[in-house]
């Protein structure tokens, strides 16, 4: 289990007990976080779940496998720091982590 | 005006085997679809990469499914009409009229939603001021490309369709391609000859620009684009192209009086109807408890769903539950010789 932070748009805040094993998107899309569209359900094939992550989690999480890069490039105004959250599994050594939601997803 | 018992929105593989039930019971179908060809998600997406999870198929890539699924309905001669969008429902008396984007009409007894997560769209640049110009001096396709002919174009992207381009127009104009990072996404023959071309001069490669802003008044004059680390140039641009991929947008199905539940219509397990009386949804677009987003799901949920089409769309007959193995009917609908 972790405790995940979700930054909305609108400037809220959601703190999600997300259990081990599941997603960061999976994580918001069953907890009706608004702004993860997750339109491919978790298939790295439409860019639809695409959170920043908090600059000092970058390096903590796994790299970035074949393909999500070339995903982000479809991504809304992607930046350096910028995931997809179907990617992200949650574990333990997420505990803490923030994610900002884009405005939106396309 | 299209006179048909059924229209399937979405040839998707969830649409195709609707297709495939419909025409084994008996009942005729069209189909109408966004894209310019047949297989949605699975062609779109990931016509390469393998499945595992068909039944009786232990692997297959997503154009072969489709493939095999076009094969299976080929007997039943059904008509698709692609690059079209279903934009307006009537219901007339017992029937449904339904017009699409391009102006298609239909006269259907029943409808069938297959439209997957929706109708596929290009993603747009995020920049405001490109609205002003998309459909002018900003594309997110190309129809005529002779429009390009010396003028000077900025071209966004790094997938094979903003690699494609680059290559094709340096011919004939002036080419800036930007892309966000080094690495592209686009076949690896591409990528070299981009960089080829950039070394020759005879296309400028801009690599971790992002847009800033498009300048101009009636037509686009410059664009500003900004590198990773803040820089901003401004390079003079007739025509400004972008190619993020597609994008899916549920769109007018919105607007038909559907219970939809975060971007998914209701249906009974029954037979998929909606809360509409006529109208089906199945495959990913459909929810109810315990929904699963397999194809294979998809495939169960078309068999009920043509079978809650007949009662609509022969309302004095009755249908007789048969197996294609024995049926004679069925198999004379398939077109088999003994």
């Amino acid at each position: 289990m972790a405790k995940i932070t979700y930054h909305t748009h609108d400037n809220k805040t959601h703190t999600i007990d997300v259990q081990n094993g599941l997603t960061v998107m999976e994580g918001a899309v069953q907890n009706d976080i608004p702004g993860i569209d997750a339109d491919c359900g978790g298939g790295m094939a439409c860019a639809t779940c695409h959170v920043y992550v908090k600059e000092e989690w970058l390096d903590k999480l796994p790299a970035k496998e074949d393909g999500e890069e070339d995903m982000l490039d479809m991504a809304f105004e992607p930046k350096n720091n910028s995931r997809l959250s179907c990617q992200l599994i949650v574990s333990d050594e997420l505990d803490g982590l923030e994610v900002n939601i884009p405005s939106k997803q396309g | 005006m299209n006179k048909t018992d059924v229209l399937i929105i979405g040839a998707g593989p969830t649409g195709l085997f609707c297709a495939h039930q419909l025409g084994i019971i008996g009942l005729s179908c069209e189909i109408v679809d966004n894209l310019d060809k047949a297989g949605g998600q699975c062609i779109e997406l990931y016509p390469d990469k393998p499945i595992y999870d068909i039944p009786a198929v232990p692997e297959c890539t997503g154009e072969e499914l489709t493939n095999n699924l076009l094969k299976q309905i080929k007997p039943f001669n059904v008509k698709f009409h692609l690059n079209e969008r279903v934009e307006h429902l009537k219901k007339t008396e017992s029937r449904w009229h339904v017009k699409t984007s391009g102006g298609v009409e239909f006269d259907v007894a029943a409808i069938v939603i297959a439209g997957g997560v929706g109708s596929f769209e290009p993603r747009k640049f995020s920049v405001k001021e490109c609205e002003k110009f998309e459909g002018n001096s900003l594309f997110y396709s190309i129809k005529d490309k002779s429009i390009f002919k010396d003028k000077t174009i900025s071209i966004f992207g790094g997938g094979d369709s903003a690699l494609d381009w680059a290559i094709e127009l340096s011919n004939t104009s002036k080419v800036n391609l930007i892309h966000r990072r080094d690495g592209f996404s686009g076949a690896e023959a591409s990528v070299q000859k981009v960089n080829k071309l950039n070394e020759q001069g005879k296309l400028n490669l801009y690599t971790k620009y992002q847009m800033e802003t498009v300048l101009g008044d009636k037509n686009i004059e410059s664009v500003k684009i900004k590198h990773d680390d803040g820089e901003i140039k401004e390079i003079k641009s007739d025509y400004v192209l972008g190619f993020f991929g597609l994008i899916m947008q549920l769109g007018p199905i919105l607007d038909w009086g559907l219970n939809i539940d975060k971007k998914t219509v209701q249906v009974n397990t029954e037979n998929f109807e909606s809360n509409v009386n006529g109208i089906f949804a199945i495959g990913d677009i459909c929810s109810y408890p315990g929904k699963l987003k397999l194809i294979l799901s998809g495939f169960h949920e078309g068999a009920l769903a043509a079978r809650g089409c007949f009662k609509y769309a022969k309302p004095d007959e009755k249908l007789r539950f048969e197996f294609t193995t024995t049926s004679k009917a069925a198999q004379e609908r398939l077109g088999i010789k003994k």
